[in-house]
């Protein structure tokens, strides 16, 4: 086959690789989307951060305004500190609740701002004062549990000095051990 | 006697042992010496890059009609399987990122490198081995013309440059067939197949992880079916062997790297 038929060819080939990586980068991936441009970071401490990851969008109203740029740990105060970059178009007041939710039941967790009402809004390096941690499922079931151990636990129960009858207590007794929970 | 019988049998066998640890090792060097003789006199295949344009043609361009019709049926196939899956979820509208993490992720690298050591993996091997056969690269050595920078390298750089368009040509196509799938044929909402795709693949971590995936199932591919066809013996059994081998050999390399990497891509 002639040289220049092979070259043509050859070209086609390259220009539909590329065509197909900047496809997938901008039509497939989020090379676009996850751009936002310039941006100020602040800072938020948390006791729990749950499965936060960086990265993870930062949401306000549901909007994403910003990315979950670090997350490191504070070994003096034992905390999770975390650094929103946000969107320079947005700006927050001081007094902006920082919380961490849960996008579905079991979905992928995010940064949610709720704006205060301060007149001062949040510049880059500031720190979010007002936090709530993620909601950590484990906890929540363990405390269920106990605030149902402890109504079963205030019924009064007779004859607490025979051996016995403590026996029976701790075999029927639902509210001793969790096995015997509603689980 | 049955003493005798019984340790020249066992020395028999252990020597057998031996002789095919020692020939599989052998064979391992001499690939690695190849590979190395190719990256060292592959100033050639750059220099005159006509060569390498020519087995871009024969090995990536010739490909194309196969990739790009398997992809798209693999695409098809996905999109069927993961809505049949995710609407027992309530979550049929993460098809896009089904389909899409499926193929840049895995299947795009993964399905490429096996078609391409099927369709120009074997012809490599049965062209250098035929070559070898009719004692065309002793011809050019007598000739004073490098066999391994003029016949070697050129179509080494060829299947390394070809595999990464190929694999993004198939991950493309095959999302456009999922599409095709979702969207029309099913039902899926247009804006949520793109939208939740792009939420949820990540340049860096999917689309170049993949691409460096093709790169190393492009060295790897080419490499077996150069060594094969190089390495066959001149005769048309060795070489129908040899060109069986590279298949065999290059499917298996394939599947094993792609889970090592991504045991480091995922670990990362």
């Amino acid at each position: 086959m002639e040289r220049t038929t092979i070259d043509l060819w050859v070209g086609i080939f390259v220009a539909l690789g590329v065509a197909a990586l900047l496809g997938l980068a901008m039509k497939v991936g989020n090379l676009t989307s996850s751009k936002i441009g310039e941006t100020y970071s602040v800072i938020a401490a948390y006791e729990n951060i749950g499965s936060l990851k960086r990265h993870a969008p930062v949401k306000s109203a549901g909007v994403v305004v910003g990315r979950v740029a670090d997350i490191r740990f504070d070994s003096t105060r034992y905390e999770a500190v975390v650094m929103l970059d946000i969107d320079k178009h947005y700006s927050f007041p001081t007094d902006t609740f920082a919380n961490i939710y849960t996008s579905g039941l079991l979905g992928e967790q995010y940064v949610g701002l709720e704006a205060g009402g301060d007149e001062v809004v949040l510049k880059n390096g500031d720190k979010i004062a007002k936090t709530q941690d993620a909601v950590v499922l484990e906890k929540m079931i363990s405390q269920f549990l106990f605030s149902k151990a402890s109504e079963v636990e205030t019924k009064p129960v007779s004859a607490e000095n025979s051996s016995a009858a403590e026996a029976a207590n701790a075999t029927n007794s639902p509210s001793t051990e969790l096995g015997a929970a509603p689980f | 006697m049955i003493k005798s019988s019984l340790l020249s049998s066992i020395i028999r066998t252990l020597s057998g042992i031996g002789h095919r640890v020692t020939s599989r090792i052998w064979r391992l060097g001499a690939s690695a010496r190849l590979f190395y003789l190719t990256i060292i006199y592959s100033g050639e295949s750059f220099r005159r890059f006509h060569l390498t344009l020519r087995e871009i043609y024969a090995t990536g361009v010739m490909s194309l009609l196969i990739m790009i019709v398997s992809a798209f049926f693999v695409g098809m196939v996905l999109a069927l399987q993961g809505y049949n899956i995710l609407q027992k979820y309530g979550s049929s509208d993460a098809i896009g990122v089904f389909v899409s993490l499926t193929l840049v992720r895995e299947l795009g690298p993964v399905i490429t490198a096996l078609l391409f050591a099927g369709r120009a993996g074997t012809a490599i091997t049965a062209e250098i081995g035929l070559m070898k056969t009719t004692e065309q690269l002793s011809a050019m050595e007598m000739m004073a013309v490098n066999p391994i920078a003029r016949v070697i390298a050129p179509r080494f750089w060829a299947g390394v440059i070809s595999m990464p368009i190929l694999a993004s040509l198939f991950s493309m196509v095959g999302i456009l067939g999922g599409y095709l799938v979702a969207v029309p044929l099913i039902g899926v909402d247009d804006g949520a197949f793109w939208s939740q795709m792009q939420a949820n693949v990540d340049v860096r971590l999917d689309i170049v992880n993949g691409l460096i995936k093709s790169v190393v199932f492009g060295v790897v591919c080419t490499m077996i079916a150069l060594f094969q066809g190089f390495d066959a013996p001149p005769t048309a059994e060795g070489v129908s062997r040899a060109t069986t081998r590279t298949v065999v050999i290059s499917s298996l390399a394939v599947l094993g790297i792609d889970f090592v990497l991504t045991a480091f891509m995922l670990a990362v």
